[in-house]
């Protein structure tokens, strides 16, 4: 099948202006403008059920419905700050699709009126950032940005962004704070920021990957994407494959394939190296629990694993084989959380701290029997304490290698 | 020179990307830093200046973001990634081994003043592991070898001083040229 997303590994030198036109590129943004008024844009892509791409499956179409209409101040973010551990899908986009991404945002701009975007991208991405900038500078001058694009009534500015190494700053009102200057930390919502965002304006916040899912919907109809997928989750997906893995890499799948078929399809994974055992994986880096082999045959969908205790997110494959030590893994995690916590919420800053020298103690053989009670109870109390979803996120590492593999924690406890 | 004499032109069109100025706080610490070589007191008092911003505010700034060194730091800044998934294709040992060769440990430079070495959260490269940052640029599928012709590899271009413009200087001169 043709790639919709990974399209440049179809068809060489796609990041160039005059490569993506040749191959419908910019057709969509046309349409768009010359068949549509904003509000049935905003109709179509709510009609094909697209789902937020960043990990937490919003319905586009939505957002943008959120945005209040006519003339103003409002602004199109888009969220490049890919930070999730084991996540590498928007960065190849920028890198090698950025046209599909900016006339996403574009069509996204056209639809909710907002004159200008901006692109955050993770200081870490500077070294590609300037494939984005040049793409950008191609788009000025064949008037695909700036004033009267195509012709038409519709003006809009786009400027890139970088941060300074923060994952938080993938939370959109971090990531918002960040742009004007201060530090990455979420406030509280209300107000959400399609109401008050950047410089207090009205504002959408879209993942990269979801953007570029955007102009294939305005050309080939919702009616195409939704023949896509399962009944929850529609269309292509970006799968990170990372880990223990003979064939890591960014795969794109349409939603509902198993993760067996992931791993072990030849034309996907190829199966775990040096012939070892499946263990685990993490469905979306260090921010969903593990799951186990008896969760394989579930499929990639934003509901595939509800009954299995874990999300899909932002689609980031970890495998682990049969040599991982759990409590190494979940210890590996959590010092990310702890390194990445923002600090403005009490049970996030402290508890990620805690649970960090806790499993350390345990990993070392120093743990007692109530460090592993105190490591539960202090996940089971910043969960729903924190303004953002960071904090949920990181007592995952720790609760879902104690469901699954309470024996290893056990034998690691001072006798 | 000051930082703000030689970036006259790119400071400018970093700040007219914004409605409002404080927004190019992140971008001109960058550039800052790369001309002071980590975010000193002056670095930290010039982007103040440029921006009518309180200097403490870009300490904190410095603080909470990871890209900038409160600390002197080596030429070239070696940002190895052990996170889980780079960890599980030996992202440790490269650590360890690339400490050995450099004769440092982590956090440490090396003693000409050329190498840092700083382990660092997922850079988006799992796939890649073992790899790490050189001054922002990606290295990836790195082993003992590879790693020994990147550091041979810098050690020249700093002996002849042809050390071709950081990552940092190519973004912001996009930035001088939309301005």
């Amino acid at each position: 099948m043709a790639y919709i997303l990974l399209r440049h590994r179809d068809i060489e030198n796609l990041h160039k202006l005059d490569v993506y036109r040749e191959h419908g590129g910019y057709e969509a943004l046309q349409k768009a403008i010359d068949e549509y008024t904003p509000a049935e844009v905003i109709d179509i892509v709510k009609a094909s059920q697209l789902r937020g791409r960043g990990g937490a499956g919003f319905p586009t179409g939505l957002k943008w419905s959120f945005i209040p209409k006519g003339p103003g101040e409002k602004y199109i973010t888009i969220n490049s700050d890919e930070s999730e551990m084991g996540t590498f899908k928007d960065r190849e986009l920028l890198e090698y699709n950025p046209h599909q991404v900016i006339e996403g945002a574009l069509i996204a701009a056209y639809a909710v009126g907002a004159p200008q975007i901006y692109n955050y991208m993770r200081g870490e991405f500077m070294d590609i950032g300037y494939h984005f900038e040049e793409a950008i500078l191609e788009c000025y001058a064949a008037g695909l940005l700036g004033e009267n694009i195509l012709g038409s009534d519709f003006s809009c500015d786009m400027s890139a962004y970088y941060g300074a190494g923060a994952y938080i700053c993938g939370e959109e009102t971090a990531l918002l704070n960040s742009l004007m200057g201060e530090l990455g930390q979420p406030w509280a919502k209300p107000p959400f920021p399609a109401i008050e965002g950047l410089y207090f304006k009205p504002t959408v916040v879209n993942n990269t990957e979801t953007l570029a899912n955007v102009p294939p919907i305005i050309t080939n109809g919702a009616e195409w994407y939704t023949s896509m997928g399962t009944e929850k989750s529609k269309g292509p997906k970006i799968v990170c494959l990372s880990g223990h893995i003979n064939k890591p890499g960014n795969y794109e799948i349409v939603m509902g394939m198993t993760f067996r078929e992931l791993l072990f399809s030849g034309e996907y994974g190829g199966g775990i190296p040096n012939g070892k055992e499946f263990k685990g994986l993490l469905p979306s880096g260090g921010s969903g629990p593990v799951i186990t082999a008896d969760a394989l045959d579930a499929p990639i969908s934003y509901e595939g694993l509800d009954v299995y205790g874990s999300v899909m997110g932002s689609a980031s494959v970890v495998v682990m084989d049969e040599t991982v030590d759990m409590v190494w893994a979940a210890m590996k995690m959590e010092h990310f959380f702890k390194h990445e916590s923002c600090g403005k919420c009490t049970p996030c800053r402290e508890g990620t701290y805690w649970m960090d020298q806790l499993l350390h103690r345990i990993y070392e053989g120093e743990g007692t029997l109530q460090d592993l009670d105190v490591l539960k109870s202090v996940a089971n109390r910043i969960g729903g304490r924190t303004l953002c979803a960071l904090g949920d996120f990181a007592i995952n590492p720790v609760l879902g290698t104690v469901r699954h593999f309470s024996n290893e924690y056990e034998a690691k406890i001072k006798k | 020179m000051t930082f703000t004499e030689k970036y006259a032109a790119e400071i400018e069109g970093i700040m007219a990307r914004f409605p409002h100025k404080k927004s190019a706080v992140l971008p001109l610490m960058h550039l800052a830093q790369h001309y002071y070589g980590y975010m000193s007191r002056e670095a930290m008092e010039e982007v103040a200046a440029i921006l009518d911003l309180d200097p403490t505010h870009i300490l904190s700034l410095a603080g909470f973001y990871t890209l900038y060194y409160e600390e002197p730091v080596g030429t070239y800044v070696l940002e190895i990634c052990n996170d889980l998934a780079c960890a599980l294709r030996g992202a440790d040992e490269f650590v360890e081994m690339a400490c050995d060769k450099l004769g440092v440990g982590v956090d440490g430079t090396t003693e000409d003043g050329l190498f840092t070495i700083k382990t660092v959260m997922c850079l988006a490269a799992c796939d890649r592991a073992p790899m790490l940052q050189c001054n922002l640029k990606f290295e990836e599928n790195l082993d003992e070898e590879k790693f020994e012709q990147l550091i041979a590899r810098l050690r020249d271009e700093a002996a002849n001083g042809r050390t071709p413009p950081t990552v940092v200087e190519k973004v912001a001169a996009y930035a001088k040229s939309t301005s």
